[in-house]
């Protein structure tokens, strides 16, 4: 059974199309990586899976159990003339705002501490958020998804500015989640998780050049031009 | 002291005071953090204008034409603010402005109308003034107010940190921002009779920027901010009272300099996390 399943999906804002013509699924414990150059509709497509946006026609069909906003959201990390004195915890504990109860309830407490644990700042929860390291606040961030959410998660470009070990990090975090059976769809721009992680691809440009398994999309035509641009590693 | 306290006046003065000193706290970090200051600023001069136009209609309590207009144009400047930005409430507060003042002199029936507009505009004494009706009136709002900055204190939170994130977990944020609207608004009406008009974006902004420079989580900067807020409006009361100095200013002043101190404690010495 699918939990997202998006049919003949037309998208973009106050009636210009951005992109047309999107099939595909999700099923449950996927790794999905959506690529595409900027402007091909990724961001579109995501807010419309997220339910901030609506398709112009098309629909997204949500299946197994997942409702409508049961999506833990990543999202893009964005310039940093941010001072917001937030500390990881409240960041974290922001997480469960779709959670019913006015105040923190010890059910959300217990929610927060187990993945503040599981994406190892336990330590930094009383940190303020802004003077954290790049890797730091990603982990921060996909601590509020999960506490949002823990069967899918959705990311969106999580390794943009972040330096190599902690690129690497964070790709091993999300490896670490996609096997404890977390469905991953992750939007990007780098072909390493595509080639190491991902087990399903979707790569849009205006139209959607191709959806399907990883290892057939590294036979097609898109798959090749893509891999070969990143430098094929 | 105890001289000042035993006139019933200054009681209701000093407990409308430190109500509405925090709510305006309250309110102010949320304004501040989503960098809606501007806002709350454009709406105080509409409410100058919206009281003028309850003088000139010589509707007895003006509070009833200016807390409508006043939503009203929270609501307005919310919705455009949106696509034009800061310019919009330049555009909404003169023009409140202009056309206030020039109500007041062509229909004015008052003998000093200038005296009229000063203190609406800086506060005069009339916080002194207040009747017991008045001070039930302003317990009233800002009991609401507080109530609800503490029940949705965490919503406002994630609301105010990553409006995409919120959206994306089903929380209407439009809501969010219409109640925020509305509770500046009611926040501006209430406190024009303390600080006058131009003075009310100094008792929003100045205890969340004071606090903000020395704490770095935001239950500590909601607190601080409402402790700020509180000792800097009783205090200048208390000092205008002393010293016969116009209230408003008075509230201000101390405000401004708790601001200064903490932004030199804040760069030089330390910092709470």
């Amino acid at each position: 059974m699918a939990l997202i399943e998006c049919e003949n999906l037309s998208l973009g804002y106050e009636g210009h199309t951005v992109v047309e013509g999107i099939n595909f699924s999700v099923c449950e414990g996927d790794y999905l990586c959506i690529v595409g150059e900027n402007g091909s509709g990724k961001s579109t497509l995501m807010k419309t899976l997220l339910g901030i946006e609506k398709p112009i026609s098309g629909r997204v069909a949500f299946g197994g159990g997942l409702k409508k906003n049961e999506i833990g959201y990543l999202p893009q990390r964005t310039a940093q003339d941010f001072d917001f004195p937030a500390s990881v915890y409240e960041v974290v504990m922001s997480g469960c705002i779709n959670k019913s109860g006015f105040f923190r309830s010890a059910s959300k407490r217990a929610a927060v501490e187990k993945n503040l644990e599981r994406m190892g700042i336990s330590d930094i929860s009383g940190r303020c958020y802004r003077e954290l390291s790049g890797g730091q606040m990603q982990r921060t961030l996909l601590a509020r998804a999960l506490c949002a959410a823990d069967r899918v998660v959705l990311l969106d470009e999580p390794v943009a500015g972040l330096d190599p070990v902690a690129t690497n990090e964070m790709y091993e975090t999300v490896r670490s989640l996609s096997k404890e059976g977390i469905t991953v769809i992750m939007v990007t721009h780098d072909a390493l998780p595509v080639l190491n992680d991902a087990n399903t691809v979707l790569h849009l440009a205006g139209n959607q050049l191709f959806f399907g398994s990883k290892e057939d999309y590294l036979l097609s035509d898109a798959g090749r031009l893509f891999a070969g641009q990143s430098g094929g590693r | 002291m105890a001289y000042y306290f035993s006139y019933p006046f200054v009681r209701y003065a000093l407990a409308a005071v430190l109500l509405i000193s925090l709510c305006s706290a309250l309110l102010g970090v949320s304004l501040v953090l989503r960098r809606y200051s501007m806002i709350g600023d454009g709406l105080s001069h509409v409410a100058f204008g919206a009281m003028a136009v309850g003088v000139v209609a010589s509707v007895s309590n003006t509070m009833l034409v200016t807390m409508p207009l006043t939503i009203l144009a929270a609501v307005l400047i919310l919705r455009a603010g949106h696509k034009h930005g800061d310019s919009s409430v330049a555009v909404i507060s003169v023009s409140a402005l202009a056309v206030g003042y020039l109500l007041l002199s062509v229909f004015g029936t008052s003998a000093n109308i200038s005296g009229d507009v000063c203190s609406s505009l800086f506060g005069s004494a009339t916080i002194l003034t207040l009747s017991l009706s008045d001070v039930w009136v302003c317990i009233g709002l800002c009991a609401a107010v507080i109530l609800f900055f503490v029940l949705f204190y965490n919503k406002l939170f994630a609301v105010t940190f990553d409006e995409d994130f919120a959206r994306a977990c089903g929380v209407n944020t439009e809501l969010y921002n219409l109640a925020l609207a509305v509770i500046t608004a009611v926040v501006i009406v209430v406190a024009m009779k303390l600080v006058g008009a131009l003075l009310i974006s100094a008792l929003i902004v100045f205890p969340a920027l004071s606090a903000m420079s020395l704490f770095k989580s935001f239950f500590r900067v909601t607190v601080a901010s409402c402790i700020i807020s509180v000792v800097c409006a009783v205090a200048g009361v208390l000092i205008s009272l002393a010293a016969s100095t116009p209230v408003g200013p008075t509230v201000v002043v101390c405000d401004l300099a708790v601001f200064i101190i903490f932004n030199i404690l804040g760069k030089t010495v330390f910092t709470y996390n």
